[in-house]
């Protein structure tokens, strides 16, 4: 028998004094990652903050491996474009940071901590406060504090916008490993065409304000991706044909 | 070391020329006295400035810590209720525009001349700093992490002692930092109510005896007393806030 899709949003609407989110339908299948990509303000990140049970939602449904789920807070692993790493805790702690939210044992958590983080290759950064790292490294240990908290579906909004080029192509690397390893379901925002093409098994555009779902890409190519791909004329044809949607 | 010289150097100069004006201008000693006869008097009355020192230390360090908890407790109860902040903080600012000075014999009045009204002025003179940054402090917190947190499903209690109290530190270290330079002259001030012992005291009967050079040695102790608890709260801060001192950067 066939497993349903991890995350199924129906029908998905949010509107204040004007309609921001508008019937917005997608999932995201056990082991995928998925993006949505769409003009700056679109309503990427309301949509992300009414998955992830910061926002309710007027209308629409949000099931979890085939359930619906109405308190969702604390179901997802929520990161955003900044960092937002506790400068008062080393990378260690700032990484068990969900522990005491989750009511768990300090020590089991620990060595999970410590586990990712050798995993990541972040071990020999454990003792550093936040301020002693450059921007990309904050970012990874971002990343994994995620993870620990919870790497059943990860939102990641926009989780790479505020880094320059080369620190954000490595991050991908680095993403697309942990990936792999830990088999995540991932769904994340960009208004990166490329990164959105270079990442992702598929990508929903979303049209302007209110934000609805225009299109749904399926990107076929090989897996694993290496930085090459990003010229081959495959990459490139999807690339324009991303473009003519936005 | 090099940053320090020229402060240094400054204030060399500055004593240089009082010495020298004072016996080019023939000025007498009860009305200015040179440094050097304040340096000699603090020496000739040593036993008796430090005699007067212990109980004005006493004295601001309880009123101090009194200000301390008082600061906490009511930056809690603003943070925590937005009609509590309401109503508080009008009469925050209200307090800090009574006068002190006139306050004290009124507590004289009320508590009499023992410890009690000394440390009720230094606390009500100390509060307001730490209260006001720390508050600051609580609001400051950046939004996107509350937004984290919030995502994680923390409640208000996990919120508050996983963000907002140590985000809160720097700023309640600034606020203290303040505090802790008023609570000497606070005591100094309370001293002038009425009392036996206290560097207020003997700062009254020095100027009543026209003793000009032990005004200005017990002056000279009051600064040195506010510098030495401002580096302690400086020294205390570096050890529990670590994080917030050393930003240097290391690249990946």
């Amino acid at each position: 028998m066939k497993k349903g899709p991890k995350l199924i949003i129906k029908n998905l609407s949010l509107s204040f004094e004007e309609s921001i989110i508008r019937k917005i339908s997608l999932d995201v299948n056990e082991g995928e990652i998925v993006s949505i990509i769409g003009p700056s303000g679109c309503g990427k990140s309301t949509l992300f903050n009414v998955i992830s049970g910061i926002l309710k939602q007027d209308d629409g449904v949000i099931k979890i491996d085939g359930l619906e789920e109405k308190q969702r807070q604390g179901k997802f692993g929520y990161m955003f474009q900044e960092p937002l790493l506790f400068p008062w805790l080393k990378v260690l702690d700032n990484i068990m940071l969900g522990f005491e939210i989750k009511g768990l044992e300090k020590n089991q958590v620990k060595i999970e901590a410590l586990d990712l983080l050798k995993k990541f290759n972040l071990f020999e950064y454990s003792n550093f406060y936040p301020n002693n790292l450059s921007g990309g490294m904050k970012q990874k240990v971002a990343l994994l504090r995620t993870i620990a908290f919870n790497s059943n579906i990860l939102l990641l909004d926009e989780p790479f916008g505020s880094l320059d080029a080369i620190t954000r192509s490595s991050l991908h690397l680095y993403l697309l490993e942990i990936w792999k390893k830990l088999k995540l379901s991932i769904i994340f925002t960009t208004h990166d065409i490329r990164e959105a093409i270079f990442l992702s098994d598929r990508v929903y555009v979303l049209s302007k304000k209110p934000a609805n779902v225009a299109d749904c890409i399926k990107i076929n190519l090989p897996r694993p991706r290496k930085i090459a791909d990003l010229t081959s004329p495959k990459f490139v044809e999807m690339e324009k044909k991303l473009m003519s949607l936005l | 070391m090099k940053q320090h010289i020229f402060p240094i150097l400054f204030g060399f100069l500055v004593l240089l020329t009082w010495q020298f004006s004072v016996s080019f201008f023939h000025i007498e000693q009860w009305i200015l006295p040179s440094p050097i006869q304040i340096i000699d008097s603090f020496w000739q009355s040593r036993s008796l400035i430090f005699f007067h020192l212990v109980p004005t230390i006493f004295e601001a360090s309880i009123g101090l810590i009194g200000a301390i908890f008082i600061s906490i407790f009511i930056a809690i109860l603003m943070e925590r209720s937005q009609v509590m902040k309401k109503i508080i903080y009008p009469f925050l600012i209200i307090s800090q525009t009574i006068p002190f000075i006139i306050l004290a014999p009124l507590l004289t009045l009320w508590f009499g001349f023992g410890l009690l009204p000394k440390i009720i002025i230094i606390a009500l003179v100390c509060f307001f700093p730490i209260t006001i940054n720390l508050f600051d402090g609580f609001q400051g917190v950046d939004p996107s992490i509350l937004r984290l947190l919030n995502s994680m499903g923390a409640n208000q209690k996990q919120i508050f002692r996983l963000v907002k109290w140590p985000a809160s530190l720097p700023a309640f270290f600034s606020g203290l930092r303040i505090a802790a330079a008023y609570s000497i002259l606070g005591a100094v001030v309370s001293e002038w109510m009425g009392a036996d012992r206290g560097l207020g005291i003997l700062l009254i009967r020095s100027t009543k005896s026209y003793l000009t050079d032990r005004v200005f040695a017990v002056i000279g102790i009051i600064t040195i007393l506010s510098i030495v608890s401002v580096l302690i709260v400086e020294i205390i801060a570096r050890l529990s806030i670590p994080w917030h001192f050393n930003k240097l950067r290391v690249k990946s």
